[in-house]
Parts: structure tokens; C-alpha cells; sequence
């Protein structure tokens, strides 16, 4: 059996998950207070609802070289805001089943629902999504970021937008 | 046509229709405001600019629109999404029997220069110039999207000229995206790193869309975006597209007036392609052709018969 990825042995791909506050990002919480052991390459930012989730935030993802994409929410019927995940699952679905044409392989994209009562749910998830995505591998580049063609010409980072 | 648009003219502000260019192969909009204004105005293959896409500006005016059929589908989408006021639009429709693309008839012809008149008779397009008489098949010099056009007729109309046409059979031969998606997921990818390195991000293609209508708020040029930097590189291009599409997802009426416009000759309809076969698929509906009817992003059911359940 290959060693568990993750930055230990050094293999750690970048995947991005989008939790809901109110039930998968408690699941993921309560899986960490539990020490449920997890695959580290998962990156969270914690949003409202997956209601806020705009399809462009994945698309932005896997366009600037995201790996992977995990978006998490409140099973449908359990939302805090009562619909948000009912519209975000029609939008997230359409997504899914335009990424084909892009090139993009929409198996780096999954959405899912796990409660905040869902530890190990949310432990299998995690478990099952990253080693998807190691199966993949890292994903192809579209083109470098300015950052990385200037590093990679020995130029220094200019601020631009006024941001150092 | 001219006769209802010349009886209805006194109750508007404009009239929009096409006008013969600056040689046959080319039409013009036209701004009819005069009665003596419509004298000038043609229908005919060459007739293929959307003008739909002028109408959000003209909010508030009392406006005429001559429509094609996919045109019609531009008008309906854009009063089913509360962007025009039905009591302000006067549709005059008709049934179109296909337009000319330019880029596929200068492949099949060559180049064409000072174009004096252009026919179609029956399934031929006969073009003359000083160099003489070209013709060619019409399904090889027509826009792709006329080939398999499900509406030809206006879909809504207050006044209707001529005949109403029947739906073309669909092309036989496999479509454009079903040919690409013979291709892998990497070959995909590639190709589409190409074609984004050649895209000059003049917005052409958003421009040009009648679903478009954020104009100066676009999400993508924002001095302070926050989706797409000003970066020239192909995945920034790509963004771009991207936003595109999913602006449009379950509204692109598909027009074609993006790739038309693209002067780099980016096949963007694929993208488009299948984002509608998409919303078809899992709404059950085609956009533009329903004022009535919920937007399919803008709503939900609780069950949704269509997308497998992810718990
Ligand atoms: S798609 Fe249909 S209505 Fe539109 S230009 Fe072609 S034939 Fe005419
Ligand atoms: S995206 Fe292209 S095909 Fe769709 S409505 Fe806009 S211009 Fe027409
Ligand atoms: S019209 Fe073509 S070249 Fe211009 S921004 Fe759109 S895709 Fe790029």
C-alpha cells in the first residue's frame, strides 16, 4: 500500500474545499476534534452557505492550478437559509456537466452534502476525494501565473492593483 | 413587412432593421425614424447581425425590431428576464431561411471583393462582382447554427411577414461539438490553450451577445476584478470564456453572435454548444422561446428529477 499522500511524503496536491459554516465545515471541525486522520492536501475556505457559492470560484480554482475542487454543504432540505443549497446544487451541477468541454476533467470537481453530526462521513469524503485526485495527478496548466513567469525569468514581483 | 413597419412608425421612437453595407455581401443595421428611412431597408441572407443586442440600451424608448427567428429567441430571453418592457417592444417577424457566413463562404469562394448582388435560389447562393458570377452551395456558406434551426420563424411577433417556414431536419452529419468531443480530455484542454493564445481579448464575442447585458459593470473588466486579471496569457483568456458561459448558462439562445464577431475566428460555439445541451438536459427547456417561464438557474425543486442525488 502507497504511504498515505500528504505532506509527509512529500506528494501533497493543492485541493481546494468549499464548506458551508453551518453543517460541513462543523463536520470537518468535529472530525478534527475527534482526530478522525485525514489526508492534509485539502485547503478549506469556510463560506455562509454553499448558496454563496459562485460556479466561478471553481472555475477561478482549477483555472490558476487547483488540483482538485470539494465543495460541501448541508444536506438538501437542512439548510440554515432553507434553499441555498437547492439553488447551488442546480448551478453546481451545470458546472459539472460543462467541464467536459473545457478539457478540464470534471472528476477534479466534486460536490457533496455532509452535516456537522457527519465526522466520519466527512473523514470518508476527504479520504476518497484526495485519493482521486492522486490518481489524476497534478492538472494541466493552462499558462503560467505573472508570478511564476517572472520568477521564472528572474524579474521581481511588481505590485500592481496597489497590493504589495 | 415595410407596409406594417410604415403603419406602425408614427406610435415609435425607432425602427430597427438591416440596410444594404457598403457593398451587396454586407448588411448594415438601420435606424428607421422617417417614413422614407424604410424604403432602405432589406431582408435577406446577408442579414445577419442580431440586433437585439441594441434593445436593453434603448430601455425606456418605444422601439420596432425586424427578428429572424433566433433573433426572436433574443428578445423573448431577454423580456423573460424583466430586462425590456413587453408595452415598449413592437416585434416584426419573419420566417428566415438561413444567413450567410462570411468566414465559410470566403473558404468556399476565395476572396470576394465589391460584391454587386448576392441571390439565394433555393439551395444555392449566387454571388456577383467585377470578377463574375460565383456560386456555391448554401448549407456550405450558411451559418453553421442555420444548418439544424429548430425556430425559424419569429417566435413572438406583433406583425408577421411572409410564409412561415419549417423547421430544418437536423444536419445529419455529427455537429461540431459532438465531432470535438470525440477528442480526450487532454486533447480538449490543448486545443483550447491554442485557440486562448490567440485571443486578443477585444470582447468582441461579449459585445456582440444579446444575453449580455452588464456592459461597463462586466464582471471582467472591472479596474479591480476580481475573477480575471488584466494579464495576456491563455488562461486568463480562458476565464474569460468561462464567465461567458456560465453568465449564459440556461439563457444563450444560440445565436452564434459570439463566434460570428470573434475576429480571431475562435470557435466559441462549442462552449457554448454545451452549456445549452446542459441546461437542456437537466431544465427540460430551451432558452427564448417561453416570456413566461422561470428562469432555470433562478429556481429549484426540491427533488430534482434530473441530477443524481450526492449523499
Ligand atoms: S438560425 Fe434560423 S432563424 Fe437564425 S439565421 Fe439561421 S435559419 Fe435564420
Ligand atoms: S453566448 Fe453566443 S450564442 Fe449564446 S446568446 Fe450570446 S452571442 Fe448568442
Ligand atoms: S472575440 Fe475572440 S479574440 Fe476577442 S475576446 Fe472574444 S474570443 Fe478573444
Amino acid at each position: 500500500m502507497p504511504a498515505s499522500p500528504g505532506v509527509d511524503s512529500g506528494n501533497e496536491l493543492r485541493i481546494l474545499g468549499f464548506l458551508c459554516n453551518w453543517c460541513s465545515y462543523g463536520g470537518a471541525d468535529s472530525a478534527g476534534v475527534a482526530r478522525l486522520e485525514q489526508p492534509t492536501d485539502l485547503r478549506i475556505i469556510r463560506t455562509p452557505c454553499t448558496g454563496r457559492i459562485d460556479p466561478l470560484f471553481i472555475v477561478r480554482a482549477l483555472i490558476n492550478g487547483a488540483d482538485g475542487v470539494l465543495v460541501s454543504g448541508c444536506h438538501p432540505g437542512d439548510c440554515h437559509y432553507v434553499e441555498g443549497n437547492f439553488h447551488a446544487r442546480r448551478r453546481l451541477e451545470t458546472l459539472k456537466r460543462i467541464l467536459p468541454v473545457t478539457g478540464i476533467n470534471p472528476d477534479r470537481f466534486m460536490y457533496t452534502w455532509v452535516s456537522a453530526s457527519e465526522s466520519g462521513r466527512w473523514q470518508e469524503v476527504v479520504r476518497e476525494f484526495t485519493a482521486r485526485i492522486h490518481t489524476l495527478g497534478p492538472a494541466p496548466r493552462m499558462s503560467d501565473t505573472l508570478t511564476e513567469t517572472l520568477a521564472a525569468e528572474g524579474l521581481p514581483m511588481q505590485a500592481t492593483n496597489g497590493v504589495k | 413587412m415595410k407596409q406594417s413597419i410604415r403603419e406602425a412608425l408614427p406610435g415609435l421612437d425607432l425602427v430597427l432593421g438591416w440596410e444594404q453595407g457598403w457593398d451587396a455581401l454586407h448588411a448594415t443595421p438601420l435606424f428607421i425614424r422617417k417614413a422614407e428611412d424604410v424604403d432602405r431597408l432589406i431582408l435577406g441572407p446577408t442579414c445577419v447581425q442580431s440586433l437585439a443586442v441594441q434593445l436593453p440600451s434603448l430601455k425606456g424608448k418605444k422601439v420596432g425590431i425586424v427578428v429572424k427567428g433566433c433573433d426572436s429567441r433574443a428578445v423573448v430571453q431577454l423580456l423573460r428576464e424583466r430586462l425590456l418592457d413587453r408595452a415598449e417592444i413592437i416585434l416584426f417577424g419573419f420566417g428566415c431561411d438561413g444567413v450567410v457566413s462570411l468566414k465559410r463562404l470566403t473558404k468556399v469562394l476565395g476572396d470576394l471583393d465589391s460584391v454587386t448582388s448576392v441571390k439565394k435560389t433555393d439551395d444555392r447562393l449566387v454571388v456577383e462582382s467585377p470578377d463574375g458570377r460565383r456560386e456555391a452551395a448554401f448549407d456550405d456558406v450558411c451559418a453553421p447554427k442555420c444548418l439544424d434551426c429548430a425556430w425559424p420563424n419569429a417566435v413572438e411577433s406583433d406583425h408577421f411577414a411572409g410564409p412561415r417556414l419549417e423547421p430544418r431536419p437536423p444536419a445529419e452529419s455529427k455537429t461540431a461539438l459532438e465531432r470535438f468531443e470525440e477528442k480526450s480530455l487532454d486533447e480538449r484542454f490543448a486545443f483550447w490553450k491554442r485557440e486562448m493564445e490567440r485571443c486578443i481579448r477585444c470582447y468582441a464575442c461579449r459585445n456582440a451577445c444579446p444575453m449580455c447585458v452588464c456592459r461597463d459593470k462586466c464582471l471582467a473588466v472591472s479596474r479591480n476584478s476580481k475573477f480575471v486579471s488584466q494579464e495576456a496569457n491563455p488562461s486568463e483568456s480562458f476565464m474569460f470564456q468561462l464567465i461567458h458561459v456560465m453568465h449564459l448558462a440556461g439563457r444563450c439562445v444560440s445565436c452564434g453572435e459570439c463566434e460570428r464577431a470573434c475576429p480571431m475566428d475562435i470557435p466559441l460555439g462549442l462552449l457554448r454548444a454545451q452549456s445549452t445541451a446542459v441546461t437542456e438536459e437537466l431544465f427540460h427547456e430551451q432558452a427564448g422561446t417561453d416570456p413566461e417561464a422561470p428562469l432555470p438557474l433562478l429556481t429549484f425543486k426540491t427533488d430534482e428529477e434530473t441530477i443524481e442525488e450526492r449523499d
